[in-house]
């Protein structure tokens, strides 16, 4: 069994410290979870625990002893195994392959594909897979490949297990046979740490819960003895009430942009809803629910087979991003650093390149964008070394500033959200609550796509639930708890017609 | 979760001495330097026109080259396009100095007509790159071959020479001056500024660079990606055409072995001048820099004779080399 001891643990990318001083133990054979809010921390912590990062400061010590990992095999010759977020299978080869990817057994200088096979026939059948070891990763869903990878690192002789989100995209009853599974091994002596920031699974599940929050150690406190709304405040670091302002909706406006019957192939089917002036929208929904394919393919950047829009109460086309865009419609993507920002730019080319044809007359005006910039950083309180900084060297709360302000800067009437904290400190956070009450209550029309439940029933008004491409929930008033949106995310309530 | 990238990628590097954009002029001062040591007249104005006027042909076209480069793309076909397009052009001028006469007019109907042929091929590459989707490295692969092979087709396999009377009045635009300085440098010049300040100064050059630098950032910025990036090949294309209006009048004639290897000179030229081969970043003072450093070095070796001048290919690749291993790592994200 092993157990870790971790000390004064700094990592630092180059734009803030992502942990600082961090320093708690998991005691042998426990299962240990760590909650935190995105962007706290956790999973450069356990990169760190599974050899794929170097600390920049302090030590883990393993049974005592400091373990100086220098890459992942290391870490597995001990027995350390990390299990990422996004599942790290090779999805062409077979499931036997992928089980000894990197081990392959050979007989002379060839593969025993035999051996391999049965050995992997074994290992299945103590996670509960039923699969043939000869399929393709690629037929498999999430939740089998997510068992797949325990088989995987039990292969490995794994004696502490890191598991990361493994259940952003199962069902209860998926999560419940995980469950399960964890239990198992860990009554066979394997310790687990447990990443969530699902807080009634970590209660469930764990024998003790380390908080971090903005990449510092919070505390450690026995399951048993706390509550989801205690490990909610200690994640947040205040009282949840606080962060989000008073939600002030004037007697509902008029409808602003009519969506109906959206498809898009394999993710979204015949979606429809309403977006009132002066609201702001959520929509929930599991991993994989088609939320952001959905507005993907609202907006032209992405296939879509039907759909049907209304502006004001006209008839609206949109088939290139350009069109919303002059329609007055923007998106800010989830994925920030791969569709959201140039972090290679400056930061002026960011915030202008939506509305560059107001700086062109025809030749660029440098000085206007370097003025638009000096307002832009004060009202958005983006924090950058200097106006020149390139964008990539923002931490990740004033990068989001940026690319709010770059979106904002099309002086849009409509504004969709993709998960618009990820990644982002408390104090941006709260920024980015206020900034987004603000706009609405300007009339603006907001949706807000996000996994964090906390944040939707802290922020929407209305939220459209969606699960497997559809909308299975609409909901307002008291409704608006976690519970409610749960079941109707994982199909617990909720019908397919819309 | 952060995504995996955040760990090893982003991480995001103090920017050390920006030698992108003095790299290339110091080596450029270096050679021309040690060649003065060596050979005193290298420093005299009419070496210096004769080198600047052999690297107008590339430098126009690697004017071109810096656009579709930074956009994240490639033309591996223009020293077979500027073939072909010479020899279009002869033929379309000897079809015309009948009717039109052996003066100017012909010369510039030709001018029109290759100008618009240049656009038109970077067009096709341009549709087959995007709305393709074809690689660019394939599609102007096939086209390299393409270009060339029809070139030699029309020619036989020997030459198409242009009409001596036409050539005659022709020849002024490669062997005259303005102003004391050749022709071809000015064009060189005027095209490198309008180039400089197209890409600096516009919002194309805006959404080229960001379209390079990210190509999925700028499609969720709403930038018409399909388009920019079509229009950097025409640009490549107008290029090409201008060199070949440069380099028909100098003797007159196209052959199978016209423009071999320009692709490779002018990617060069490009590189050294501090554009990223992935795209996103570059300057077109670079390329200019770049083209004129690789010319240099013939140059030099001609009129010394420390080093063969059979060896000018070797040595120009050893400054490529070089050039790539000083500004390695710079901008990495």
């Amino acid at each position: 069994m092993i157990s870790i001891r971790f000390e004064g643990i700094g990592k630092d990318f180059g734009a803030g410290p992502v942990l600082d001083d961090v320093g708690f133990s998991v005691e042998a054979g426990e299962i240990h979870a760590l909650v935190g809010e995105n962007g706290a921390g956790k999973s450069t912590l356990m990169k760190i625990l599974g050899g794929y990062l170097v600390a920049s400061s302090g030590r883990v010590l393993l049974n005592g002893a400091p373990s100086h990992f220098r890459d992942q095999r290391e870490a597995e010759a001990e027995g350390v195994v990390l299990i990422h977020q996004e599942l790290n299978l090779v999805d062409d080869l077979t499931v036997a392959d992928n089980i000894f990817l990197g081990r392959e057994q050979r007989r002379g200088p060839f593969l025993d594909e035999r051996a391999m096979r049965q050995e992997a026939a074994a290992l299945l059948d103590r996670v509960g897979l039923d699969v043939d070891p000869t399929t393709r990763v690629r037929e498999l869903i999430v939740a089998q490949k997510q068992l797949l990878e325990i088989a995987k690192a039990l292969g490995r002789q794994a004696r502490l297990m890191i598991m990361d989100e493994p259940t952003a995209s199962l069902t209860p009853s998926e999560v419940e046979r995980l469950f399960e599974l964890i239990r198992d091994l860990n009554g066979r002596g394997v310790t687990i740490l447990y990443i969530s920031h699902k807080l009634a699974e970590v209660v469930a599940l764990a024998h003790r819960v380390t908080v971090l929050r903005d990449g510092k150690y919070v505390t450690t406190v026995a399951a048993e003895q706390t509550t989801r709304e205690q490990l909610a405040n200690l994640m947040v670091g205040r009282e949840i009430a606080a962060m989000f302002p008073e939600k002030r909706l004037q007697d509902a406006g008029d409808v602003l942009w009519r969506v109906h019957d959206v498809s898009v192939a394999g993710w979204a089917e015949n979606v429809s809803f309403d977006l009132r002036r002066g609201e702001i929208l959520g929509f929930a929904g599991l991993v994989g629910a088609g939320r952001t394919e959905l507005f993907e393919g609202i907006l032209g950047l992405r296939r879509r087979i039907d759909g049907h829009f209304e502006l004001d109460g006209h008839g609206l086309r949109l088939r290139h991003p350009a069109d919303a865009v002059g329609a007055g419609i923007v998106y800010l993507s989830e994925d920030r650093k791969g569709k959201g920002l140039h972090t290679t730019l400056r930061l002026a080319p960011n915030l202008t390149l939506m509305a560059l044809r107001r700086y062109a007359d025809p030749l660029l005006r440098p000085d206007r964008e370097r003025r638009a910039l000096e307002r832009a950083v004060r009202d958005y309180n983006i924090r950058a070394s200097s106006l020149d900084a390139i964008a990539g060297t923002l931490s990740g709360g004033n990068q989001q500033k940026l690319a709010l302000a770059k979106v904002l800067h099309t002086e849009p009437r409509i504004l969709i959200l993709d998960e618009p904290t990820r990644g982002v400190d408390v104090g941006a956070k709260q920024e980015i609550y206020t900034l987004i009450q603000q706009l609405a209550s300007r009339g603006l029309g907001i949706i807000v796509v996000s996994s964090e439940l906390i944040e939707l029933i802290g922020i929407a008004h209305r939220l459209v639930v969606m699960r497997g491409g559809r909308v299975t929930g609409r909901l307002d008033g008291d409704a608006l708890n976690e519970p409610e949106i749960i079941a109707y995310a994982t199909g617990v309530k909720g019908s397919h017609a819309a | 979760m952060q995504p995996e990238s955040t760990a090893h990628t982003s991480r995001p590097r103090r920017p050390r001495l920006r030698l992108g954009g003095l790299g290339p002029l110091i080596g450029l001062a270096a050679v021309v330097a040690l060649a003065t040591i060596l050979n005193p007249s290298f420093l005299t104005l009419g070496n210096i026109f004769n080198v600047l006027t052999r690297t107008s042909f590339i430098g126009v076209i690697a004017v071109g080259g810096t656009f579709v480069i930074i956009a994240g793309g490639i033309d591996l076909s223009v020293g077979s396009m500027a073939a072909l397009l010479a020899g279009s052009m002869i033929l379309f001028m000897n079809a015309l100095s009948p009717t039109f006469g052996s003066g100017w007019l012909t010369i510039a109907l030709g001018v029109v007509f290759v100008v618009v042929l240049g656009g038109l091929f970077g067009l096709g590459h341009g549709l087959a790159i995007t709305k393709g989707r074809i690689e660019p490295f394939i599609v102007t692969l096939g086209t390299l071959g393409i270009f060339r092979s029809v070139l030699t087709y029309l020619s036989e396999g020997g030459a198409i020479t242009l009409k001596l009377d036409v050539s005659d009045v022709y020849s002024h635009v490669y062997y005259g001056s303005l102003l004391g300085v050749p022709i071809p440098i000015w064009v060189f010049l005027a095209m490198a500024a309008l180039g400089g300040l197209l890409l600096n100064r516009t919002a194309y050059g805006r959404h080229v660079q960001a379209i390079g630098s990210n190509e999925q950032v700028a499609r969720f910025a709403a930038l018409r990606v399909d388009r920019e990036k079509i229009l950097t090949y025409v640009i490549q294309g107008v290029c090409v055409a201008v060199a070949t209006i440069l380099y028909v009048p100098r003797l007159g004639s196209a052959s199978p072995s016209t423009g071999l290897l320009w692709e490779l000179e002018a990617i060069a030229a490009v590189i050294i001048g501090g554009t990223a081969l992935k795209g996103g970043f570059g300057t077109v003072s670079g390329t200019v820099v770049g083209a004129i450093l690789l010319s240099t070095i013939g140059n030099v070796l001609n009129l010394t004779s420390i080093i063969s001048v059979y060896l000018n290919a070797a040595v120009q690749g050893v400054v490529i080399i070089l050039v790539a291993f000083l500004q390695r790592g710079r901008r990495t994200q």
